[in-house]
């Protein structure tokens, strides 16, 4: 029985063409441009970009006539048919004063985008103004010993971008700092590690607001009397509290899963424990801690956006929280936009460590 | 007083009801100079004699002596060939070797060890791949390169487990050709770990084959009364070869018996016979 069963398979697989298949696209692929390849990766996400454009639409659309409707009916329960047709023909003549207030369709997104833009380019323009007005004075100023004036105005959409990656960019270092004297101390005994071991277990899976609270309680304590950005730190340490504990984890399982063969040649070697630790058991674990890395760093600007919201500092997340707040025709469709910009860039983030990762690691599995 | 000796080692891994103990009063002696294979089955605790001569293990009982002193730890002075190459694979070839020589020879120059590197991946002819990282190199040359290691720290004694193991009969004649090139150049003293009777005969001066375990030990030795350089094929003709070689594998035979007539369980097969296509 279990003979013609593999034989079945054997035929099967021969008759399937699997091997004169592959063996086409082999001599196709070298031969010319791939049309298969081409479908698969640029055309088919294009399609389906298509396709996710177009149900956002129509969904928006399906959503805008609901609530249309309903404003339509309340005021003729509540005004008579009058108020009810000037509502109507209010809302079809695309006044801002009486739109409804739903989920935005992409072109208003779009439009939204554009806005942002050239808000960011009239507050930059407002600000060079600014900074060439106020050349002469702050000279003056700075001359006299005081304090040279500093531009106030609201920040520009990409502003809080930037201030964003870098409050990311500080708690990822923060990050490390703490993570690293951790890697080298876990590597160097496993009775140290076992005896961070608890710690990691434990603060693992407390919740970002948690850890925001808590840094809020010491910082605000610390910078009482000077005049720091207190926002700006308590956010960047919490963004690096939440993320550092993928590194840990992923560093101590790299750590103690290294290939015994290679404990033996460092001990045949007799290399000290600080050789062994950054020439050994670091190197082999890199995988794994580089793995570790590009969650964390993802982690960071996940949280980053709730940590922000509710920290009050500056940056996409209060970006998203005013625009709710304030409500205006075009926030939802902004909101949006910041959705979008979060993602993209959340995304570039995740590629530019994969990037280095695959610079610094072997194959472990090709590897010796 | 023999320059390598092991005197009544036992060897029990895990405690209690749970330990099985693998090695059992194993007495070793190997002079200086000369070259010992011990042969024996998988999986008969030869890697744990390895480890315990070389240092990475501690007898649970009994000693071994190096040079008359207590084997403490692992040293220099016995260079390690592993089964598995055990190269690593972050580093390129040169860069391995020079790992192992920095540490031997800490307080020479760089440049100074730079040659010696070269001067070693050179003698087992990986020159060309000097830049080239384990991965990208086939079994034999890693076991080259990891000979290279060992030899450039320059060690008195070359402890072999079973380095040839894994690579094809080809390979393998040209290396142990280049392994006794070595050992007689340089007349150190080497232990071969090996299950391959003929490799033991052409390379060693003698065998001692292994019983296998658990409470593995030392069997009777075999002197090999034939004169260097030996040729491999020269080797096939001669009858003391002929006749060393049957008595070891006899002897071998012998024990793998005693070892069957030990486990006493009958299995029964079950009762098929292949589908019939025509019907």
């Amino acid at each position: 029985m279990k003979q013609s069963i593999t034989l079945d398979k054997v035929t099967e697989y021969v008759e399937s063409g699997a091997f004169t298949s592959s063996v086409k696209s082999l001599g196709k692929r070298t031969l010319k441009f791939n049309s298969k390849k081409f479908f698969r990766n640029i055309l088919i996400p294009l399609f389906s970009i298509i396709v996710f454009i177009g149900v956002w639409h129509l969904g928006s659309r399906a959503l805008f006539n609901m609530e249309a409707d309903y404003k339509i009916e309340k005021a003729l329960n509540e005004r008579g048919p009058e108020a009810a047709a000037e509502v109507e023909s209010c809302i079809k003549s695309g006044n801002i004063a009486c739109q409804p207030n739903t989920l935005p369709s992409p072109v208003q997104v779009w439009d939204s985008f554009q806005s942002l833009i050239a808000d960011h380019k009239a507050i930059r323009a407002d600000k060079r103004a600014f900074v060439e007005k106020t050349a002469v004075l702050n000279e003056k100023r700075l001359a006299a010993g005081k304090e040279p004036i500093t531009y106030t105005g609201r920040p520009s959409f990409v502003d809080q971008i930037l201030t964003s990656l870098e409050t990311v960019f500080a708690g990822f270092l923060l990050a490390l700092f703490i993570a690293i004297p951790i890697w080298v101390i876990i590597g160097l005994s496993p009775t140290l590690r076992s005896s961070f071991n608890w710690l990691i277990q434990i603060f693992k899976p407390v919740s970002p607001v948690v850890w925001l609270l808590l840094v809020f309680m010491i910082v605000k304590t610390m910078t009482k009397d000077s005049n720091s950005d207190s926002a700006f730190i308590i956010s960047f340490i919490s963004v690096g509290l939440c993320s550092m504990w993928a590194t840990l984890v992923n560093t101590a399982m790299g750590v103690s899963s290294v290939d015994k063969d290679y404990i033996n040649v460092a001990r045949v070697l007799k290399l000290g424990s600080f050789q062994k630790v950054f020439k050994v058991i670091l190197p082999s674990s890199l995988p794994l801690i580089f793995t570790g890395l590009r969650i964390t760093l993802s982690v960071a600007w996940m949280v980053l956006i709730a940590i922000e919201l509710l920290a009050q500092s500056p940056g996409l997340g209060s970006f998203v929280w005013e625009e709710f707040q304030n409500g205006a025709i075009d926030s939802n469709s902004k909101i949006i936009v910041a959705m979008f910009v979060i993602g993209i860039i959340g995304f570039l983030l995740d590629r530019i460590m994969l990037t280095i990762q695959n610079m610094v690691s072997f194959n472990k599995n090709e590897g010796v | 007083m023999a320059y390598l000796e092991l005197k009544n080692v036992n060897k029990t891994y895990g405690r209690g009801k749970e330990s099985t103990q693998v090695l059992s009063d194993i007495n070793l002696e190997i002079e200086e100079g000369e070259f010992v294979a011990i042969v024996g089955f998988t999986g008969s605790g030869k890697t744990t004699l390895v480890n315990l001569i070389n240092g990475l293990l501690e007898p649970s009982s009994g000693e071994v002596l190096f040079k008359g002193k207590p084997v403490n730890g692992t040293s220099h002075e016995r260079g390690v060939i592993f089964q598995n190459y055990s190269l690593l694979p972050w580093l390129s070839v040169g860069q391995n070797v020079y790992m192992a020589v920095k540490e031997a020879f800490p307080k020479e120059k760089k440049q100074v060890l730079h040659e010696r590197v070269k001067e070693y991946v050179d003698m087992v002819g990986l020159t060309p791949a000097y830049h080239k990282r384990p991965k990208e190199l086939s079994g034999g040359m890693r076991q080259r390169v990891a000979v290279a290691r060992a030899l450039a720290m320059n060690p008195e004694m070359i402890i072999m487990d079973e380095p040839l193991g894994a690579l094809d009969a080809l390979t393998r004649g040209n290396l142990q050709e280049e392994i006794l090139n070595i050992w007689s150049k340089h007349k150190r003293t080497a232990l071969l770990i090996t299950n391959d009777v003929d490799e033991g005969i052409y390379m060693a001066d003698r065998i001692i084959p292994l019983k296998p375990g658990p409470n593995a030990t030392l069997g009777p030795e075999f002197r090999i009364d034939i004169a260097r350089p030996r040729d491999k094929t020269d080797l096939n003709d001669n009858p003391n070869f002929k006749k060393t070689r049957n008595a070891i594998i006899e002897y071998l035979m012998d024990i793998g018996e005693q070892r069957k007539s030990v486990s006493q369980k009958e299995y029964s097969l079950p009762d098929i016979s292949p589908k019939s296509f025509v019907a």
